[in-house]
């Protein structure tokens, strides 16, 4: 099996440097000599080697010293210093100056072979760790975000204005429009990329849960807690940590959070050490996090420290010039994930697409286009395979009252049965919507 | 002497027995007739009082100076022990896509490590490494494909994990030699 490993053989000695050539060559290595330090550096000049084999006694310049000039030269080789007289401090000082490993004349074959294998296997995983770390990074970048419109671009440089920086940021925007892959952005291009971003639903966790789930808790602290548990706070060390949806955190929760993004320390549930953690906070909402501190559900103080860059995410409606590019993003993702070929799109699909409002947002049109590929025809997404005909079709069987009340109830619950603004959307006046919602026995879900 | 041949030349006493067992191993192997000579001449020049060993880095170009026009691929069999400047040992040394190889019985008996004598074994051993110096002689480089005579061994006991043969891939290199 021939590898791609290059060796630099550094030896006065012929005799050495060909055995030592003929034995990598029997391994498949690339082979390079040189008889002195010299020449070696030369060489070095115009091409890099994997391991380089060198003898520490040399006249002119001696092994240790060239590993040294190697190493100024910034060459990722490595060095592997052998010699004729085994002596300890000859050998502490090579693994010193950062030379791989020590070689004592004679070797035993087995002994050179495992070193080299060793080294060769150390190589290999570094350019293994190199090519994973980029492909994080492009993984990072795939995740796209898609989008030509102004409103879009006003976003997108807003998130590379404050990659640098580690200042916390507050996402808002509709249910569905991308906060996380916004988040995701921001910590990808940071400084802080080689570490995890970590995230945590707020919204779907009870309040104990959440505390535990954010400072982690010491075994014994609670019934069912059976080891020690690393919180979200100290794995996100290092990197960032993703709050979805932080407006509905309790006041107790919105305390705590306030101490640990003041002091970046806190303590396990039911433990007694303070932990410190470093850690860019991140969070998102779609609900208006400034109207919640003025009626008193929002703690003031903690909304200062969060907002200090705010990004919002246009809804899809508002920038309905971007979805033929989602549609095209959508369509090559899920093709892709099915093994299909790519399909087309029906120009009708989309003039449909672009007339419908999008409650749901990019994750709604992200469902459509997946979902028209599997149900479709395998050529292209056709009108009839989007749902929202379906629904258009099957509700013509609906009463006009009935209509108006699954209408009339999506628009409160899309407002968060705001009744102004619920009223404004569905152009009536306020007394008429409290009418209806009489008439209708409508209430907010609990 | 034929120049489509393999030649085996012995250096010390060899049984004949054992030489023609040896051969027919070899031969099988690369299919090509196989010619035993006996070399009696001096190997002191060749030996490191130092090291108590024979250099087989000299031995092989020795080899390779008296016998170029005799063979396509010669080996010189050992009965000493071989060294190379920078090895401690060697089981054997090949001119890597050269014509040229070396062979030595001294550490591949059993006696060598305190276990008792086997000329079954021993014979094995020996036609492993001949036809492993012999590959390299031919251009291939280690195989690390397992039971490829062609596996790199630096204890006896990695040859004993080998066979005589040559894995599909060795064995279409040689075919195109």
């Amino acid at each position: 099996m021939t590898t791609d490993i290059s060796i630099l053989i550094v030896d006065d000695e012929e005799s050495v440097r060909n055995s030592l050539h003929d034995w990598f060559m029997e391994d498949g290595y690339q082979v390079a000599c040189a008889e002195n330090a010299k020449e070696a550096l030369s060489i070095l000049e115009s091409k890099n080697y994997d391991i380089i084999l060198a003898d520490i006694k040399m006249p002119g310049m001696d092994g240790m010293e060239m590993h040294r000039r190697i190493r100024s030269l910034n060459k990722d080789s490595i060095v592997i210093i052998m010699t004729a007289f085994a002596s300890v401090s000859t050998a502490v000082q090579a693994l010193k100056d950062g030379a791989y490993d020590y070689i004592t004349k004679p070797f035993d074959p087995d002994d050179l072979s495992h070193l080299i294998r060793n080294a060769a296997n150390q190589i290999s995983l570094k350019a293994e760790n190199e090519a994973l770390r980029n492909r994080v990074v492009s993984l990072e970048d795939v995740e796209d975000l898609i989008g030509n419109s102004e409103a879009m671009k006003r976003v997108l440089k807003e998130v590379e204005r404050v990659t640098q920086s580690s200042s916390p940021v507050i996402i808002t925007g509709e249910s569905g429009t991308g906060k996380e892959l916004i988040a995701r952005a921001i910590h990808s291009n940071s400084p802080r990329k080689f570490f995890p971003m970590v995230s945590v639903h707020c919204g779907a966790l009870s309040e104990s849960l959440l505390e535990s789930e954010l400072f982690g808790h010491e075994k014994g602290a609670f019934t069912g807690a059976m080891y020690n548990r690393k919180g979200r706070f100290e794995m996100a060390d290092g990197g960032s940590i993703f709050l979805d949806e932080i407006a509905t955190i309790s006041s107790k929760m919105q305390i705590e959070l306030l101490r640990v993004l003041e002091t970046k320390t806190f303590m396990r549930v039911g433990g007694n050490k303070e932990i410190s953690s470093d850690f860019r906070v991140i969070c998102a909402t779609n609900r208006d996090l400034k109207q919640m501190v003025q009626i008193g559900t929002f703690r003031e103080d903690l909304f200062y420290r969060l907002n200090v860059v705010n990004i919002t995410i246009p809804p899809l409606r508002e920038r309905i010039e971007d979805i033929p590019l989602l549609v095209d993003y959508f369509i090559n993702k899920y093709c892709k994930s099915m093994s299909r070929e790519v399909i087309s799109v029906d120009q009708a699909v989309l003039k449909r697409l672009a007339e419908y409002d999008f409650p749901g947002n990019v994750r709604e049109l992200e469902n459509m286009i997946e979902r028209a590929i599997v149900v479709g025809n395998y050529k292209e997404i056709r009108l009839k395979d989007l749902p929202f005909e379906r629904d258009l079709v099957s509700s013509s069987v609906e009463s006009l009252s009935d209509l108006e009340k699954r209408h009339i109830i999506q628009i409160l619950e899309k407002y968060n049965w705001n009744i102004s603004r619920s009223a404004k959307a569905l152009k009536v006046d306020r007394v008429t919507l409290y009418n209806k919602i009489k008439k209708y026995d409508l209430a907010p879900a609990k | 002497m034929e120049k489509d041949s393999i030649l085996l030349i012995t250096h010390g006493h060899f049984e004949k027995e054992f030489l023609d067992r040896t051969a027919i191993l070899v031969a099988r192997e690369f299919r090509l007739p196989i010619t035993i000579k006996e070399n009696h001449s001096d190997l002191s020049e060749f030996y490191d009082p130092t090291r108590r060993q024979y250099d087989g880095h000299k031995l092989l170009q020795d080899i390779d100076a008296r016998y170029s026009s005799s063979s396509m691929i010669r080996v010189g069999l050992f009965r000493v022990d071989l060294f190379i400047p920078i090895l401690t040992f060697i089981f054997g040394q090949a001119a890597f896509n050269g014509s040229t190889g070396v062979a030595s019985l001294y550490r591949l008996r059993n006696e060598q490590y305190g276990i008792k004598k086997n000329e079954a074994l021993l014979l094995e051993r020996f036609s492993k490494v001949i036809i492993h110096e012999i590959g390299h002689a031919m251009g291939l480089i280690h195989c690390h494909i397992p039971g490829c005579v062609m596996q790199p061994s630096t204890y006896v006991e990695d040859i004993d994990q080998k066979n005589h043969e040559f894995c599909p891939n060795c064995r279409h290199k040689i075919d195109l030699f």
